[in-house]
């Protein structure tokens, strides 16, 4: 969070003329499309983690296809990084640029290209809102599932880049499993589709590969996503538990009495709180942790669920369980936890909200945990979380302005992303390494399997130009940050003799 | 009696020594997969004996396995918690592994309605060209750490790592199911399955023989009720057997002496292709079955022209391109990828496309 060390000298090696590149970038872009001026680069310098603060040399912005293909030749031809950028709204600083490098701002590809009703998909530009594409689709009756909370900001070139994932994943599935194709600018201007309309495409699966791959191996400027029709009947229920673990069993006797929820989200007791005196929901305040659960399906279905997934709850303590009588109670059960963010920015003046994954069963132990950790750096904690996969937000609190809390704020993240590998989890749920969690996948992974990324990143970009520094660390930077995973004591060490 | 072992130590070793040596090596599973893909060279490398189900735990939707695991293994202890491989991986022969399912990319009926193999990768274990253990993913539903390499394995046919382990995303088996046959042209599937689906009836799989379509519902009981009441058609008497016999291609149209099987994979809503030779439909239209003696260009030409591609299945030259040809940029990046992870080339080299 802090702004040292964002870029290590090994990421940094780059030798520009930035004189030469912005002559040869003037000649293909329209004169607006390309900033020079340090005030006009001021607005790129962060992403949606304010902290990490890093002006671009340059931002393009290019508007046609063959601009993006000739300002990335230029690029390659020049030995000059390049980073993509699509709303910058990613928490992991993934979109932050790189002192030496141009920033591809994608921000004028905004169209949705084409609605094919009929056959439910969606042929969008990279620049896209996520939101406005389901805007598109509505008058159809057709949504676009992945829903992240930034849906009315982030664009659905991000999205791919980062493998978003929001409430209705759970059921529909993350980015990945609703896009079919793209089209993609390698990093020397060649033009490739990847994915296709049919259910499959010859080949390696290129397409999941590009998902959650943070703009490191190409530049997307084409997306076909697909669309589903809206479901028939919505039903979302609210129930209060005393504790939290409570609200985690119902979540996994939900599941294992074969239901899956649209929606299954849980905050806990602080976050419910924030969130009630924020937007007036009528949230229980007395909860240890409430559960909303959405419901959808034909109007027979959702009935035998609602029923069965009440009988689940009340087996399992739940002290009250609400039903939203009408859409506009529906939006308001809803609207506390999609505004628990800006709840929390009231409840301190700064906050870092971290993104790890677990296995459901160690819930209660985690945030046990986390809680511990907080009270030992004299900071707080409060939690929101997608509970049906286990998706866990820790907002941690505090006052930048006071000596020393930043930092307790960082190590309080860091502890938790390592407490996520310990119990058999992951560092990130959905918003990606980028620059913030780059460190902590030194705890996840042994040097082979870094090693293996690199190999990854060289088949699509041999000279380390796409958004050098993110996502997959050096062994450099692990031997200095002091980690590297043992596998369950498989392999001790193996990276020593390699570095 | 489930046998239970890990082989993963002598496995790696003898990839190492096949790659310091050069010495490509055939990575064979139950072979129950021996026809598909081009023709298999080098020495062979049994990963039979490497199986067993490592972990599965019913709340969290997850079941880890190694890779030589029978699929009839894992069925039956999804089956014993009321749940699935949603995919539902052909099983070709009964004996087909789990790292075979997961090599070869495939995935049965209910593939449009619940996703594909790829969709319910959540992690692997492989050992990749030199060797290397290596972990990816995990046992968790959300993991955006590091590029997706477990779903990169789906479909790569073993040639970019042998698949020690597997963590998959399983699904609840629906409470309810129901098969409804009705009379209506093959060229229909995509509209009646779309305007079902629309209404919010429950499909979970479509075939279409030639003469009558097959439609699977299966979900909450009173939806498949619903859905069963409102196509109306017939019964058949053995709805199970008969998804069986589509799934593992046991029934007439695939066993029939006869020409080579060609799988067509094409767009939602594409008209039927302009082809010589029997159909049979899936996927709501989206995979087609073709045996024809027409030429191998001929039948992508067309397929392309739909806007899919078309794969020589069973039969015919395997010496040749059995899969669709890539683009030269896409080959390219092929070849890089294959070359990142087996750079000695060793890992069933050709399987996939020549030099790959
Ligand atoms: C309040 C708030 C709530 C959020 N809630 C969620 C949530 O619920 N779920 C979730 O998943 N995320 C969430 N996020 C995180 C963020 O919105 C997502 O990661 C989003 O997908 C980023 O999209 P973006 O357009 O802003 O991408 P950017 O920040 O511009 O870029 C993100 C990454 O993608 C790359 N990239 C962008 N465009 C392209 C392209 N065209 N080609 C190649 N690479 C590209 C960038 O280089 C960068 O690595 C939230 C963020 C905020 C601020
Ligand atoms: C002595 C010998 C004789 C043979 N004779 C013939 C013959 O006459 N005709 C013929 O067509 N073939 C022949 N083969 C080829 C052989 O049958 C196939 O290569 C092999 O049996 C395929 O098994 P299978 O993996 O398809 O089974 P499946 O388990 O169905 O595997 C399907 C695919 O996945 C790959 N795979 C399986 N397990 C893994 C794993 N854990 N990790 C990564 N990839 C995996 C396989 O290599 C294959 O590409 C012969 C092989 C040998 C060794």
């Amino acid at each position: 969070m802090s702004a040292h060390a964002l870029f290590r000298p090994e990421d940094t090696r780059f030798q520009v003329d930035a004189d030469r590149l912005i002559e040869r970038l003037a000649r293909v872009l329209p004169a607006e499309g390309l900033v020079v001026d340090e005030d006009a680069r001021r607005p790129y310098e962060c992403d949606g983690l304010a902290a990490y603060k890093q002006l671009p040399l340059l931002v393009a912005i290019p508007d046609t296809i063959a601009q993006v293909q000739e300002v990335m030749a230029i690029c390659s031809e020049l030995n000059v990084p390049v980073v993509a950028r699509g709303s910058g709204t990613s928490l992991s600083g993934g979109s932050l640029p790189h002192p030496q490098g141009v920033l591809l701002s994608l921000a004028r590809f905004n169209r949705v290209k084409h609605i094919d009703a009929e056959r439910r998909l969606a042929r969008v530009e990279p620049g896209v809102r996520n939101l406005a594409i389901t805007e598109a689709a509505a008058p159809h009756g057709l949504y676009y599932a992945p829903d992240p909370s930034s849906q009315i900001a982030c664009s659905i070139g991000g999205n791919v880049g980062e493998n978003a994932g929001g409430v209705h994943c759970l059921k529909y599935g993350l980015t990945v499993h609703n896009v079919v194709e793209l089209t993609v600018v390698t990093v020397d201007g060649d033009l490739v589709t990847i994915g296709s309309e049919a259910p499959d495409s010859p080949g390696y699966d290129l397409l999941a590969l590009f998902h959650g791959s943070e703009g490191m191996l190409g530049v997307i400027v084409d997306i076909t996503v697909q669309l589903l029709p809206n479901p028939l009947t919505k039903d979302v229920l609210m129930a209060s538990f005393d504790r939290v673990e409570d609200g985690g069993r119902a979540v996994a006797a939900i599941i294992a009495a074969g239901i899956i929820p649209g929606g299954l989200e849980m905050m806990d007791g602080p976050a419910t709180r924030a969130a009630e005196d924020f937007v007036h929901a009528g949230y229980d305040i007395e909860a240890g942790a409430i559960l909303i659960c959405e419901l959808d399906g034909s109007a027979a279905e959702v009935a035998d669920q609602r029923e069965a997934v009440e009988a689940v709850m009340r087996e399992h303590g739940a002290t009250a369980i609400q039903v939203a009588a009408d859409d506009a109670e529906k939006a308001r059960f809803w609207a506390g936890r999609k505004a628990a963010f800006p709840a929390a920015g009231r409840l301190a003046p700064d906050y870092y909200c971290m993104d790890g994954t677990i296995p459901r069963k160690h819930l209660a132990t985690v945030l046990q945990r986390i809680s511990e950790i907080s009270e030992a750096h004299g900071l707080q904690t409060i939690n929101v979380f997608h509970a049906g996969d286990g998706n866990l937000h820790p907002l941690i609190l505090f006052d930048a302005n006071q000596p020393g809390q930043l930092e307790a704020a960082e190590a309080v993240g860091s502890a938790i992303l390592q407490l996520c590998v310990e119990v058999g989890g992951t560092v990130t749920g959905e918003h990606g390494v980028g620059m913030e969690k780059i460190n902590e996948m030194c705890v996840q992974f042994a040097s082979a399997e870094i090693e293996q990324f690199h190999a990854v990143k060289r088949a699509f970009d041999p000279q380390g130009l796409l958004n050098p520094g993110k996502a997959i660390p050096t062994l450099n930077r692990c031997a200095e940050f002091g980690k590297l995973h043992v596998h369950k004591g498989e392999l001790p060490h193996p990276e020593l003799e390699r570095l | 009696m489930a046998r239970v072992s890990d082989r993963s130590q002598s496995i790696a070793e003898r990839i190492a020594a096949a790659s310091e040596a050069g010495t490509p090596l055939a990575i064979t599973g139950s072979g129950s997969k021996a026809f598909y893909g081009r023709a298999p060279q080098g020495e062979a490398l049994d990963v039979t004996g490497h199986r067993g189900i490592v972990n599965y735990d019913p709340t969290e939707l997850v079941l880890t396995a190694r890779g030589g695991t029978p699929l009839a293994e894992i069925e039956t202890a999804l089956d014993a918690e009321g749940q699935m491989l949603a995919f539902e991986p052909p099983r070709y022969g009964g004996g087909g592994t789990l790292g075979g399912a997961v090599a070869a990319g495939l995935s049965g009926p209910r593939r449009p309605f619940t996703g594909a193999v790829r969709d319910m990768m959540l992690g692997t274990r492989v050992a990749n060209g030199r060797g290397e253990i290596m972990r990816f993913g995990g046992e968790v539903m959300k993991n955006v750490a590091g590029y997706d390499v477990s779903r990169l394995m789906a479909g790569s046919l073993g040639t970019l790592g042998v698949i020690l382990e597997i963590s998959l995303k399983v699904l609840p088996r629906p409470v309810a199911a129901h098969t409804v046959v009705l009379e209506t042209p093959m060229g229909d599937v995509f509209r009646h399955s779309e305007d079902w689906l629309r209404r919010g009836m429950p499909l979970s799989a479509t075939a279409h023989d030639g003469e009558r379509l097959y439609v699977r519902l299966s979900g909450a009981r009173s939806a498949v009720e619903d859905a069963t009441r409102a196509l109306g058609g017939e019964r058949i008497d053995d709805a199970p057997g008969f998804w069986r016999s589509v799934r593992d291609h046991t029934h007439d149209f695939f066993t029939s002496e006869g020409p080579p099987l060609w799988r067509l994979a094409l767009p939602p809503g594409a008209p039927l292709p302009a082809l010589d030779g029997a159909l049979f439909s899936e996927w709501a239209g989206k995979q087609l079955w073709l045996r024809s003696a027409a030429d191998a260009e001929s039948i992508r030409r067309e397929t392309a022209r739909l806007g899919g591609h078309a794969t020589l299945f069973r039969g015919g030259d395997r010496s040749g391109e059995v899969f669709h040809p890539l683009e030269a940029v896409t080959l390219r990046l092929h070849r890089e990828l294959k070359r990142a992870f087996d750079p000695a080339g060793v890992l069933n080299p050709g399987r996939l496309y020549p030099n790959l």
